[in-house]
């Protein structure tokens, strides 16, 4: 037990489990997810608010399997190893609105951090502006946390707290098994389906379910974070993180190539839109938000199946800035921004500079 | 122990942060950093091994654990 664990703190560790994800990523879109979405941490929690009727874009409304199985992967993980630590309290109300913003940034340019180096794996030149997007926001976020930016300390709670996102997961799960999708219908019981769109296209349940819990089990042994790849980087010149992220890109292209899924150029990519600016613009508000809150959107995830309740927090801001996002006109489509992604964009970035402004808090 | 760093309960990045930062200020001498879960300890013994420093001891302490770190 003591050699696996010491194994994932590696540099191969790190190296195996970006490799794990960038291919099981392809072969979940060759297996039904949506083009280079095999794995979008962002897109899927989108689909898993519109399953439940947070919003109502027909399109995109799934119970993705793969985000319950990161919880519930990370929470197995964590009590095997004892890792599991129940905490919470560190600004969760900050938390939750750098969730909602972070998640509109990422519904602007189609993705969180993990689809963009899959676009970009999969040809889509477009990912190119989001990921200098994304550098930029968490270079932004690099000069709050050297100016003292700091949410403060979280405390020791029940081990029935930490419990509680991977218990509405499980939730989430058992509605899954008693309502599953039929075939032609928007809906079966309480859970809202996709006939059409990307929400229509997934692998079968039971793989991405177990995918989902086995990237959930590495990536929480490995502190898998694509976030903190690029700001250990800018922040100490340290590049174990971002071996991991490397790693996930080659592979995941690897895999595409293999596959035929590898398709290059801006225009007529799956899933994408080709407003360069607003690509930028949308990773830069994901990047800064991610930075302000410690964390990639799958790396929050993780965090919550090992008790972290703040982190949970965070992932629940993420599935209602979904709602904010398709119910008030803000995310994209292949056609361009939304009506108002504008206008959501700027207002979610000077919410962040004024987090990152005002939030100096001394940590002792 | 010339000096302790209470990094417990702080997010990443900030047990790294604090701990470089007590690093610079010192220069040489040992420090015990507190952390209180696996990924600070990880991430607290490898900046202090970049930083050139060196890994004395790592012990469980509470729920956590006391990591001591020193330099010539």
């Amino acid at each position: 037990m003591v050699q696996i664990k010491s194994f994932f703190a590696t540099r191969w560790g790190i190296v195996s489990v970006g490799a794990f994800i960038g291919i099981f990523a392809a072969l979940l879109q060759k297996l039904g997810n949506p083009g280079n979405m095999g794995i979008c941490v962002a897109c899927m929690e989108r689909d898993v608010a519109g399953a439940i009727g947070l919003h109502r874009a027909a399109v995109v409304q799934y119970m993705r399997p793969e985000i319950i199985g990161f919880v519930l992967g990370a929470l197995l993980s964590a009590y095997l190893f004892r890792e599991y630590r129940p905490r919470a309290g560190s600004a969760s109300i900050v938390r939750f609105f750098l969730g909602v913003f972070a998640m509109i940034g990422a519904l602007v340019f189609l993705g969180c951090p993990w689809r963009a180096l899959l676009r970009l794996a999969g040809g889509d030149a477009n990912a190119i502006l989001g990921l200098a997007g994304l550098i930029g926001g968490i270079w932004i976020g690099v000069l709050f946390l050297k100016g003292g930016y700091n949410l403060g300390r979280s405390s020791q709670t029940h081990s029935s707290a930490g419990w509680l996102l991977a218990l509405m997961m499980a939730g989430f799960l058992v509605l899954m098994l008693i309502f599953p999708q039929i075939e032609g219908e928007e809906r079966s019981g309480v859970l809202f389906y996709s006939v059409k769109g990307p929400g229509a296209m997934h692998a079968p349940l039971f793989i991405s379910l177990i995918v989902g819990i086995s990237v959930g089990f590495f990536a929480q042994r490995s502190r898998f974070c694509t976030m903190g790849a690029f700001r250990d980087l800018i922040l100490f010149r340290q590049t174990h993180l971002f071996l991991g992220v490397l790693s996930l890109l080659i592979f995941a292209f690897a895999t595409n190539l293999i596959l035929g899924q590898f398709n290059m150029g801006f225009t007529g990519q799956p899933v994408a839109h080709t407003m360069h600016v607003w690509n930028f613009g949308g990773m830069l508000l994901a990047g800064l938000a991610f930075a302000l809150a410690g964390g990639c959107p799958g790396r929050q995830l993780f965090l919550s199946g090992e008790g972290d309740g703040d982190a949970a927090v965070f992932v629940l801001g993420m599935i209602v800035g979904a709602a904010f996002s398709h119910n008030f006109g803000l995310a994209s489509s292949p056609a361009g921004v939304g009506a108002h992604g504008v206008a959501a964009v700027i207002i979610g970035i000077l919410v962040c500079l004024f987090i990152g402004f005002t939030m100096r808090e001394k940590s002792a | 122990m010339d000096n302790t760093v209470d990094a417990r309960g702080l997010s990443c990045p900030q047990p790294v942060l604090i701990t470089i930062e007590q690093i610079k200020k010192m220069g040489k001498g040992r420090i015990a950093v507190l952390v209180d879960t696996d990924t600070s300890r990880e991430n607290v013994a490898r900046a202090a091994e970049s930083q050139g420093w060196h890994i004395e001891n790592i012990e469980p302490d509470g729920i956590g654990y006391k990591i001591s770190i020193s330099k010539e």
